[in-house]
């Protein structure tokens, strides 16, 4: 979902293809990153991101057409592991890998009643 | 000791006119005096590492035979801290996971050992592998070895410090978009990305999974390659590792090259390239004729393209896979205050736990992979990925070439600070990879060459050229390089000792 005052939205006025984000778009990642930038940061992140995306603005100028997007590093398929039991991280282990560890279970906060900082898209 | 590669160690301990103890007892005085001045290991395993050395000691003692043992028997090798280890900390330079102990070894960890090599400690790196400076590790930077003011390039920079400066013989690092490589160039040593899947990256803390591959760095052609075969080979628990028998690079290195051609993209000889570079790399160009290789003008996708389509897909894949950092199952955890909401947990957690630069790459990938942008962006990131692919796909089948060259990085060493800070636009260090992250958009086997000092400041820098080769083509690959190797004059070189930082 894009939000209508968000400038860097694609086909937005004054010419997509520069790429320049605006403080609420960094305020905007950063809560769907599950991340807090102090307000102070703001300003430095968003001439980066600005600058990286102007330089990938370049993309959209190169001749695509008809290219099949390529996700994967290599042509041959991902190999199956045999279906059977293996050995897995006993209890123990977890409980030591733990921050917390209370009674056989991983203690959080109470996730009931908690109000998502963005509107449910994203996250952790 | 300093200088022996890992073959002659090997061979020395097999000869019995060194022990496995006393090398690694060597190993490890010279990283303890290095530590001041270059800060290359973020954990060094002492106890652990001579036990392992005695071990292999008493079995030659018993007179088992040197092959038994393993191709890497009594050679002290480094670790990069993105490798997890069973023993010891795994931390990526992060304070995410500065206290976490992983509960198992990589794959290649494990095969490191299986064939005898004695892991003497983990290496410092730019935070989970995102940088090319290593000044990006919550541990503080590491330092060329031969120059202190300078960074190693990054971000295997501790791996490729440690083997520069004759610590250990040869070090494991991982390759995202040029961390093995770039380094290798900057420290004068060999770095060897290999194809993508021919290593397991089961147990290598992930950044950008399609990317990924973990390889050698060392001082010779021949200790690359042997750590190589090593490592590589199926792996059931990587499900991207291909179905095949390790490599055997090594025993053929000596073959000959007959007819060989060597293409040469235009962006190798562009005018933005640092002077001292241009003039090692023409040099270079006219020691692979010497060689008797047919040079061939290539043209493949621009490097400006190539680095826009690796700082997309690349942040967008770290974005996904950093998201694993919640403060609830294991990792860093912030003290919250009660009542406070699992939101803020998360959010806390992440906040305190991630440096700059991996926040600034996770804002980027949650940004190219946004509803109404993953088009705009990722999309024709994968898009031209796939033309860059079929481009070297064409240069090695269609015009019959060997290997891509180019230089590795457009200048020498830089001065610490001199890419980063507040100001400093992010795209001057990402220019450092320019020449490195075609090979693993493509998913092919690269490997990083000395090929001359230059002088800077009064001090000698040194510079690198990469080989491209066309994927599982590892053993030509090699062979290319070892043959370069002998022509250089720039192989082999371990830096001056460096006296310790003021």
């Amino acid at each position: 979902m894009v939000s209508t005052e968000d400038n860097s939205a694609p086909g937005a006025a004054g010419g997509a293809p520069s790429g320049d984000v605006t403080a609420e778009t960094v305020r905007r990642l950063a809560a769907l990153a599950r991340l807090t930038i102090d307000d102070d940061a703001i300003e430095g992140y968003r001439r980066d991101l600005s600058s990286v995306l102007r330089h990938a603005a370049c993309l959209a100028e190169a001749d695509l057409e008809g290219v099949e997007p390529m996700a994967r590093a290599c042509a041959e398929v991902n190999r199956l592991a045999d279906d059977e039991p293996g050995p897995t991280l006993d209890a123990e282990t977890v409980a030591r890998l733990a921050p917390a560890w209370e009674e056989g279970f991983i203690p959080v906060p109470k996730v009931l009643g908690d109000t998502p900082t963005d509107s449910g898209e994203g996250g952790s | 000791m300093r200088e022996w590669s890992a073959s002659e160690t090997r061979s020395a301990v097999a000869r019995g006119s060194v022990s496995a103890a006393e090398v690694t007892r060597s190993s490890l005085e010279r990283i303890a005096a290095s530590q001041p001045a270059l800060n290359a290991f973020t954990e060094v395993f002492e106890d652990r590492a001579m036990a392992r050395a005695e071990a292999i000691d008493a079995r030659l003692a018993s007179g088992e035979p040197i092959e038994a043992i393993g191709p890497l028997a009594g050679v002290p090798v480094a670790v990069k801290d993105n490798l997890c280890t069973a023993f010891g900390r795994t931390t990526c330079a992060s304070r995410m996971l500065e206290a976490y102990r992983s509960p198992f070894s990589a794959t290649a960890v494990e095969r490191l050992e299986a064939a005898g090599a004695v892991i003497v400690g983990k290496t410092n790196l730019d935070e989970f592998a995102m940088g090319s400076s290593g000044e990006h590790s919550a541990f503080g930077p590491t330092r060329n070895p031969w120059d202190t003011s300078r960074v190693p390039g990054g971000s295997s920079s501790g791996s490729a410090a440690a083997v520069a400066a004759g610590l250990v013989p040869v070090a494991l690092g991982s390759d995202t978009g040029g961390s093995i490589r770039q380094p290798a160039a900057l420290t004068g040593t060999v770095g060897l990305k290999p194809t993508y899947g021919t290593v397991s990256r089961w147990g290598l803390v992930a950044f950008g999974s399609s990317l990924d591959q973990i390889g050698p760095i060392a001082r010779t052609v021949e200790d690359a390659a042997l750590v190589f075969d090593a490592v590589s080979g199926r792996d059931a628990r990587d499900s991207t590792c291909l179905d095949r028998d390790p490599a055997r690079t090594r025993a053929v290195l000596g073959l000959p090259l007959d007819g060989l051609r060597v293409a040469v993209p235009s962006q190798a000889r562009d005018d933005a390239i640092d002077g001292g570079v241009r003039l090692v790399f023409g040099l270079t160009l006219r020691a692979f004729e010497d060689l008797g290789a047919e040079l061939v003008d290539i043209e493949l996708p621009s490097a400006e393209e190539m680095l826009a389509a690796y700082y997309t897909v690349a942040p967008a894949e770290a974005s996904s896979n950093l998201a694993r950092y919640d403060g609830v199952r294991y990792g860093r955890r912030a003290d919250l205050p009660e009542g406070a909401p699992l939101s803020d947990l998360y959010t806390r957690s992440r906040s305190e736990g991630f440096g700059s630069e991996v926040k600034r790459r996770i804002l980027l990938g949650t940004h190219v992979l946004r509803a109404g942008y993953a088009d705009r962006y990722y999309l024709r990131a994968l898009k031209m990925r796939r033309l860059i692919r079929s481009d070297y796909d064409a240069v090695f089948s269609v015009m019959g070439c060997d290997a891509v060259l180019t230089p590795t990085t457009a200048g020498p060493a830089f001065a610490l600070g001199s890419k980063l800070g507040a100001g400093v636009d992010p795209m001057a260090m990402y220019h450092e990879d320019l020449f490195t992250v075609g090979a693993n958009l493509a998913g092919l086997p690269a490997v990083s060459l000395p090929a001359g000092f230059v002088p800077v400041d009064g001090l000698s820098l040194p510079v690198g050229v990469q080989l491209t080769g066309p994927a599982l083509g590892e053993a030509v690959l090699m062979r290319v390089a070892r043959a370069f190797e002998g022509v250089s004059g720039a192989a082999g070189r371990v830096a001056p000792e460096a006296a310790p930082a003021v």
